[in-house]
């Protein structure tokens, strides 16, 4: 039997590196994934473009636009003359933010008046806004601070930060395990949902169930070339992350490789009980796609805080894998922990998969007869 | 033109036959459209916090309660160690650990060099720094509050000030969901269809009904508009609807010509149409064409400026945003619906399309061939 079994394995595997291009994909997805998170796909900005309306035009006005555009957050891409022009650069998109200087700026400042600098920020997009906003009112307060000459104050309470876990807040140590969670499952629930449809769908399927392989070895046999081509493909994305955007492992890599592999039964588990349900591929990818990849990429965590979603979409997150594998990945890798910290969501993935297997076989075995 | 039309109704009667696809077209885009806009928020609406007060004085539990009442903070857990919640934070139940040293208040009163100690699990280094800058907001206020309490604080010396005054147009309340659910609708109608069409010849092909096309005197370009009209006017039924649902349930704003949105939309599927046939007569198998057209969703998705904004891309991929429909087309729709912006503001987007438009759909029609 283990002889017909490997020659089963095989087979399939003739089959997968025979296709080429679904080889490109398999191994260009991850890499294309990795490279784009790693250098687009950020929220900090540089060079953001702002506009000013300078009503002063005076020495101080001058030296606060300099200030404001030495620091590398801003451009200055261009003076308004009024309110009208202000909208209609907003309309256009060119601008995102603009600063209102009042007139008689400097001459306030120096007299030890007051002089009310307005910020108007283009808040179709909330976060960009904010943020603008934030940086601004940080980098008047300094200017202000410089013009004043820097005076220490009594009763101040100070503030020791550390950042712990990732001291120079890459952006790269949040989204390595997320893009390994996901691939794991694109690769291994949608590639096998879409073999075991496509069977099933040419007819073959039939022939296969006919012949004396037991369906579970023929199951099995679909499923192992996927098995590791996506667990190279796991270890192909925590090398890049390692050696490409500096993503450490602190913790044990046995332990890290061994629930790679946990997380990868669960994702074919899942594979399989789709294609058990699917009469078609079309029907098998939308499922895979609906089901799979956009609450993976969603609700686990990855791409947004849960703890922002809204209850029913916590609880979702509850019942999607990836959303306990992501912590596993990232207690490992980068709190250097081990088993004692994340023995619930080991026990949860465990579950899950034997859970998701049994139907999967139930399922099979109706489908079979 | 008869011709054309019969194939359009073929298609339409063999989309409609279809059950499986018949509720991915139809719900499942509107339950996407609603759960993504709920869950696609990058606000940081809740820090779970720790505390160790070593203190224990009357300025700690002012500041303590302070951060409770506040609605950002969940305080997890206050304890005399610091050994007990630095566990907590491994384990992930705890972002912020804010730790009083001992004779904290004495210190303070007595006007000496004192600071309270913040440790932020900074794993995700984005929402960090704004949990971050909540509890230093929170502190430094109270910082001024005690401050005014202090005997033989010295006066303020009269000075000029800077005031800062900040308005936020568009959006005055930073309502989230009015700036994804356009983005949403443009990126699911777009990539529905282009999944769609990615795996429609290929299936003809794996199925063997592309024979008898063959066979029949239909011509290319006939063959690929027949094609593409039923998915056009699917995408476009589906943005009505996404629409009437936005407004409905998340009450986007809708400054704009909605006409102008819709004749954008119309474009911008035509060029995604082409892209789709292309994939599908470049592939063999529906299964190739499944991860070609997933290859490109998924670039197309995180570099459309859809979760993140394109201005803080390097330079090198803002160009490369400018071959993607989707990135065009949450411009569009967020531009026109939130900012009420006009033709001549989105009429790059136009172009740029209409470019895209003629180069997939040449691509399309001269890589489909009839006779092999």
């Amino acid at each position: 039997m283990y002889k017909i079994f490997v020659a089963f394995v095989k087979k399939e595997f003739y089959h997968i590196l025979r296709d080429r291009r679904t080889l490109i994909i398999l191994f260009g997805i991850p890499i294309a994934l990795v490279l784009i998170f790693g250098y687009t796909v950020t929220n900090e900005f540089k060079g953001a473009s702002i506009a000013i309306l300078d009503q002063a035009h005076d020495e101080l006005s001058r030296e606060y636009m300099l200030h404001l555009q030495a620091s590398g957050h801003f451009e200055i891409v261009g003076n308004a003359y009024s309110y009208e022009e202000i909208e209609e650069s907003f309309k256009s998109g060119e601008v995102k933010m603009t600063i209102v200087i009042p007139p008689d700026f400097g001459q306030d400042f120096y007299r030890g008046e007051k002089t009310k600098v307005q910020f108007l920020a283009d808040a179709s997009e909330p976060n960009y806004a904010s943020t603008l906003i934030n940086y601004a009112s940080q980098m008047t307060r300094k200017f202000q601070m410089e013009k004043r000459g820097n005076q220490k104050r009594p009763f101040q309470i100070n503030i020791e930060s550390r950042m712990i876990y990732n001291p120079r807040l890459e952006s790269a140590y949040n989204f390595i395990p997320g893009v390994v969670a996901l691939i794991l499952m694109l690769i291994s629930a949608m590639m096998t949902s879409l073999t075991i449809a496509r069977e099933k769908e040419l007819g073959t399927m039939d022939l296969l169930l006919v012949s004396p392989l037991p369906p579970l070895i023929i199951i099995l046999g679909k499923v192992t070339p996927y098995i590791i081509l996506s667990f190279l493909n796991a270890l192909m994305i925590l090398a890049m992350g390692y050696f490409v955007f500096d993503v450490p492992i602190y913790g044990n890599v046995f332990l890290l490789m061994g629930l790679c592999i946990l997380y990868l039964t669960t994702a074919l588990a899942l594979g399989v009980l789709i294609s058990t349900k699917a009469p078609t591929q079309q029907a098998a990818m939308m499922g895979s796609l609906f089901s799979l990849m956009l609450p993976t990429m969603l609700l686990s965590g990855f791409l947004f805080p849960i703890s922002s979603m809204p209850a029913l979409l916590q609880a979702i997150s509850t019942i999607i894998p990836a959303t306990y594998f992501i912590e596993i990945l990232k207690a490992i890798m980068l709190k250097g922990v081990g088993m004692e910290v994340i023995w619930f969501p080991t026990i949860i993935l465990f579950l899950m998969t034997f859970f998701l297997l049994g139907v999967a076989w139930k399922n099979f075995e109706v489908v079979s007869k | 033109m008869k011709r054309l039309l019969f194939i359009i109704q073929k298609e339409f009667i063999q989309i409609f036959r279809n059950k499986a696809i018949l509720p991915l077209i139809t719900v499942a885009p509107i339950m996407q459209l609603i759960l993504l806009s709920y869950a696609a928020s990058n606000e940081v609406k809740n820090v779970n916090l720790a505390i160790v007060d070593q203190d224990l004085s009357s300025y700690s539990r002012r500041l303590v309660n302070k951060i409770r009442i506040s609605d950002r903070f969940s305080i997890i857990d206050a304890s005399y160690t610091e050994s007990h919640v630095l566990a907590l934070m491994e384990s992930g139940e705890v972002d912020i650990i804010l730790q009083f040293p001992p004779n904290f208040e004495t210190e303070f009163l007595k006007g000496e060099d004192i600071s309270l100690r913040i440790q932020v699990n900074a794993i995700n280094g984005q929402g960090a720094t704004i949990g971050f800058s909540y509890l230093n907001n929170i502190i430094q206020s109270f910082n001024q509050e005690i401050q005014g309490e202090v005997k033989g604080m010295p006066r303020k010396i009269k000075q000029g000030g800077i005031e800062i005054e900040h308005s936020y147009w568009y959006n005055s309340e930073l309502n989230f969901q009015h700036f994804m659910v356009p983005g949403i609708l443009g990126e699911l109608v777009t990539i529905l269809v282009m999944l769609l069409t990615a795996m429609n010849v290929v299936r003809e092909r794996e199925i063997g009904t592309i024979e008898q096309i063959n066979v029949t005197p239909i011509r290319n370009w006939q063959f690929i508009l027949g094609k593409m009209v039923p998915f056009l006017i699917i995408g476009m039924v589906l943005l009505t609807v996404g629409l009437i649902a936005g407004k409905l349930i998340f009450d986007v704003p809708m400054r704009g010509n909605l006409a102008l949105v819709f004749a954008f939309c119309a474009l911008n599927l035509t060029a995604v149409l082409g892209l789709g046939l292309f994939i599908s007569n470049l592939v063999d198998t529906q299964q190739q064409a499944m991860f070609v057209a997933f290859f490109f969703v998924i670039i197309f998705i995180l570099m459309s400026g859809l979760f993140t904004p394109i201005e803080s891309m390097p330079e090198w991929a803002q160009y490369l945003t400018l071959p993607n429909p989707i990135a065009h087309f949450v411009e569009v729709m967020r531009k026109v619906l939130l900012k009420g912006s006009d033709f001549a503001d989105v009429m790059f987007n136009f172009r740029a399309t209409v470019v895209l438009s003629i180069v997939f759909n040449t691509l399309a029609v001269m890589s489909y061939r009839k006779v092999d």
